[in-house]
């Protein structure tokens, strides 16, 4: 199977899948690695400005390739099904969830209802007539991708793809979700293929893997196999990349970005961010046997003979006379209109530490942000910066106290002025705080972004021009040139690649070794578990629990909290094969 | 947000929508209000008095001042102005200071005239929009969509009277000979009885709307078709006739209804050019004969109307807009 742009340079390259009824294939890799279109083309479908070159697709006997547009049709309602990336979009806001759903069904009226209510039943969501008369746009996010696996399941197909159907969801309801695709795959023996670039994900549905990067698959096999032994090199640095709800741990990003189509190394595509580069990687290896599982690399040695991977890092010692709070909240209670949102919730920010807040969305988390940065009106407490008094919206508060408390927004997409060059943001976020000179300016903002490993010579590009990695480190970066002593994170890297999670999460430890005090919040506790020295649990808008990271963790009191904890994926046996690993060779 | 019962989010979402369109209302009545005060007030600038135009330059000054007094025109302005205004209320319109005639017949043999105009306008003007606007939307970059949007273009640049003028050329007089050039109506006629008077000013009003309207037409289907639940769509197995029908129209045409409606707000004023163009006798026709005789009653009640007919269709533009807007936060509130 090859995809090519209509310039002719490839998307994907060569792909082959195969799969038994009732299996799940997981298909990982980084954003832009030719997921998606891979996940398309296994329906005979192209994006606009794209099209499939050659290659055949067999679904129990039907070849999509091959089908007239009549019997495509045909065959993308009755034998292969699609569940898109973001529900919320994938769903026509002008259709009734019955039209939705029976829309794909042959047969009568009522009929086509009864099967509706039996699919709602099944992916557990309210089977009554007023259910079936509401827009999507009424439903949350976890009932919306409901709806879309239903969707793709009420006609029977043999074969779902579901590509990304759970990133954007919290812990409990990915949970939920990934319950009912396993249980789907038993009960009709639907055969599934799973797309996310979350390792931990995967590991936790499939049975298969393929692992793809710049449109090529590196390492396909039994998932059992490529969790124990990982032997591509990019497949390890994606489980080194994972972070763990067990142990803090140093999180090695991967260096460089994902090429662009037509834009990789004529050898090996993955030669120029390999660790493990030597000269025979000049000459594109093909995907050979190692073991048990599929590799394309020259040296599919199994990860052992590299070495143990877990680096424990410590917490920074707290020094008694710095336990000083920056920043402080009591009793602050939020509300929107009527209805209360926080109820009389505390904290302290300590210089050098960082303080999470998690709990899952809806429980109010970034009002609390909000409520600190002081954009959110309707609010009562006291807030104390320095131990002196902070005033609740931020018009009231004075040069000095803005500065001092910097903000990240969740999404740097949003964040950073696209006409503006990076450089021109960072020197007017400069501006605001005092008068100086250009000169200055330029040198500030070029130490800002060397600070955040952005090469200066960046500050000419445009936001669109960066990645999204990299657009989040400038986002830090114009925090920074503020000089702040409070940084407040809100989800700065949930909408990230874990690769590049890593690589933010690695800046910002750095960042508290410098001294700065933090708040980050976040859904994800391992990620907790790896930047945090305490956290606060946030339920309903109620403090479940607050304490040291790793009591709250190892230990957690609230039924809340331990249902967070229960939700969380890990990559089951990685770590254990890992440590027994590591134990073999001392 | 929870909602309590479906009932209690239907009435919030109704008030939601009513209450700010209640204030738009009395905006409207108030800006109709300083409307007739202006009209009132430029009708009297106008160079040239009535009274001298009535009797023309022979009459005595006694003649022009005993005139003057049986029209009320030696009362002091603001009282002028409340009289007339006061008659309004009660539906006296007063008599045309040409002719005699009671105001509110020219009225409605103007007001019928132009609004089978405008309707016969619209009527064509919208469904052609959505078609042409879905044709070029289907041939994006191709040869009639790149053909549209350069006629749409010219079509849009060029005023009225121009495109009626190289109407009449080609249809009515030298090129072919088909049409009438002058749309003779009799008073008291409906314009059904005489359709060949109706085409040229009609066409004359269709085609830059239809060029206005398809252009938004055009990129807001573009836009649908680029989206994930159209991508979704094709991926169920539907047919290109249910994506286009059922799964792109709705979403495309909802924000182009208010459009649609603002286009037919400048269409009852293109109407006014249109209609002296081809004396066609309507609301414009009799708003400009009564600027030439200096009939300030007619003058007055014609530019109210238009600026009524204005403000109305403005409202059901600002209505639809704001429905849209409150369903869209009433669906974001209860998810
Ligand atoms: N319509 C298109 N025309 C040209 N290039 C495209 C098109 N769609 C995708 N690409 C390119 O193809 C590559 C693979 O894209 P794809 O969407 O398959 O990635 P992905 O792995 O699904 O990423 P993500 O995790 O962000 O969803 C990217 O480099 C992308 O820029
Ligand atoms: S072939 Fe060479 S460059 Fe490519 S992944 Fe293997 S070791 Fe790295
Ligand atoms: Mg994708």
């Amino acid at each position: 199977m090859t995809v090519e742009r209509s310039d002719g340079a490839l998307v994907i390259e060569d792909v082959s899948l195969a799969l038994r009824v009732g299996e799940v294939m997981g298909i990982v890799g980084e954003s832009g690695s030719g997921k998606s279109t891979l996940a398309l083309a296994l329906l005979g479908y192209a994006r606009r400005g794209l099209r499939i070159a050659h290659g055949s697709v067999r679904v129990a006997e039907t070849d999509m390739l091959q089908l007239d547009k009549a019997e495509l049709r045909a065959a993308r309602r009755e034998v292969v099904a699609y569940v898109a990336q973001d529900p919320g979009a994938a769903l026509n806001p002008m259709l009734s969830l019955e039209t939705l759903l029976t829309e794909v069904l042959a047969g009568n009226r009522t009929e086509k209802n009864a099967r509706a209510r039996e699919i709602l039943r099944k992916v557990g969501l309210p089977d009554d007539n007023s259910f079936l008369q509401r827009k999507p746009r009424q439903l949350s996010g976890g009932q919306q991708q409901r709806i879309a696996i239903a969707m793709a399941v009420i006609a029977k197909p043999r074969l779902i793809i579901l590509d990304e159907p759970t990133t954007g969801l919290d812990v409990s309801t990915r949970a939920r979700v990934l319950d009912l695709i396993r249980q789907l795959c038993i009960s009709d023996s639907l055969t599934a293929i799973y797309v996310s670039h979350d390792l931990a994900v995967i590991a936790n549905v499939a049975d298969h893997v393929t692992v793809m990067y710049g449109g090529q698959v590196v390492e396909q096999g039994c998932m059992q196999d490529v969790l124990s032994a990982p032997r591509h090199p990019y497949t390890r640095a994606l489980f080194d990349a994972v972070p763990s709800i067990q142990a803090r741990q140093a999180l090695r990003p991967i260096h460089g970005r994902v090429p662009g189509v037509g834009e990789g190394p004529s050898g090996c595509i993955f030669s120029d961010r390999c660790e493990y580069v030597v000269e025979e990687c000049s000459v594109r290896p093909a995907l050979n046997l190692a073991g048990n599982t599929l590799v394309r690399c020259v040296r599919p040695e199994p990860v052992q003979t590299f070495g143990a991977r877990s680096v424990a890092v410590g917490h920074p010692a707290c020094r008694p006379t710095e336990t000083r709070p920056i920043l402080e909240a009591r009793s602050i209670d939020a509300f929107y209109g009527n209805r209360q949102i926080l109820f009389d919730v505390g904290l302290k920010v300590e210089p050098g530490r960082c303080l999470a807040v998690v709990g899952e969305s809806g429980s109010g988390k970034s009002t609390l942000s909000r409520c600190l940065i002081g954009l959110h009106g309707n609010v009562t407490g006291q807030l104390t910066l320095d131990g002196r008094p902070l005033p609740l919206t931020v018009g009231l508060r004075d040069q000095n106290a803005r500065l001092r408390l910097q903000y990240i927004f969740q999404n740097s997409n949003a964040s950073l002025n696209p006409r503006r060059t990076v450089g021109a943001s960072l020197a007017a976020a400069l501006d605001i705080g005092r008068g100086t000179t250009p000169k200055r300016s330029g040198t500030v903002v070029a130490k800002a972004l060397e600070r955040v490993g952005i090469s200066p010579d960046l500050a000419t590009r445009y936001p669109a021009e960066l990645s999204g990695g990299q657009r989040q480190r400038v986002a830090i970066a114009r925090a920074l040139v503020a000089e702040p002593s409070v940084l407040l994170c809100d989800e700065v890297t949930s909408s990230l690649d874990v690769s590049v999670q890593a690589s933010v999460i690695e800046l910002l430890r750095s960042l508290l070794d410098d001294g700065l005090g933090m708040l980050f919040v976040t859904h994800d506790l391992a990620v907790v578990r790896n930047i945090a020295d305490s956290v606060v649990v946030l339920s309903a808008g109620r403090i479940v629990e607050c304490g040291d990271i790793d009591t709250v963790l190892s230990s957690p009191r609230h039924p809340y909290t331990q249902s967070l904890l229960t939700n969380m994926l890990q990559l089951p046996s990685a770590d254990a094969g890992q440590e027994a690993s590591v134990a073999t060779m001392l | 947000m929870s909602v309590d019962s479906p009932n209690d989010s239907a009435v919030i979402g109704v008030l939601a929508w009513a209450w700010p369109l209640l204030g738009r209302l009395m905006q409207g009545v108030l800006t109709l209000l300083a409307v007739s005060l202006l009209i009132f007030l430029a009708a009297r600038a106008l160079p040239g008095d009535v009274a001298n135009m009535i009797l023309g330059q022979s009459a005595t000054q006694d003649q022009l001042a005993a005139l003057r007094t049986q029209l009320g025109l030696d009362q002091p302005l603001w009282w002028q102005y409340l009289t007339w205004l006061g008659g309004i209320l009660h539906g006296d319109w007063g008599v045309s200071l040409a002719n005699g005639q009671p105001v509110a017949e020219i009225l409605t043999l103007g007001v019928r005239n132009s609004a089978t105009l405008s309707g016969v306008a619209l009527a064509v003007m919208l469904p052609l929009s959505l078609l042409v606007g879905v044709i070029a939307a289907q041939f994006r970059d191709g040869f009639v969509d790149r053909l549209f949007l350069g006629m749409s273009m010219v079509a849009n640049a060029v005023p009225d009277f121009v495109t009626g003028t190289v109407l009449v050329a080609l249809f009515a007089t030298t090129v072919l000979h088909v049409l009438p050039a002058v749309s003779f109506i009799p008073p008291g006629d409906s314009p059904f009885s005489y359709p060949d008077a109706l085409v040229l000013p009609a066409i004359t009003v269709i085609i830059p709307g239809v060029m206005y309207l398809a252009r938004l037409v055009r990129v807001a289907v573009i836009d649908v078709m680029a989206t994930e639940y159209i991508q979704t769509a094709i991926l169920k197995g539907m047919s290109p006739s249910r994506i286009l029908f059922r799964h792109a129209l709705p979403n495309a045409v909802a924000p182009i209804i208010p459009a649609a409606s603002l286009v037919a707000a400048f269409t009852v004023g293109g109407v006014v050019v249109v209609e002296y163009l081809f004396a066609y006798p309507g609301i414009g026709s009799a708003l400009v004969d009564a600027v030439t005789n200096r009939d300030l009653p007619v003058i007055q009640a014609n530019v109210l109307v238009i600026a009524s007919a204005y403000f109305i269709l403005n409202l059901i533009a600002d209505a639809l807009a704001q429905r849209d807007d409150a369903s869209t936060q009433q669906g974001r509130s209860q998810a």
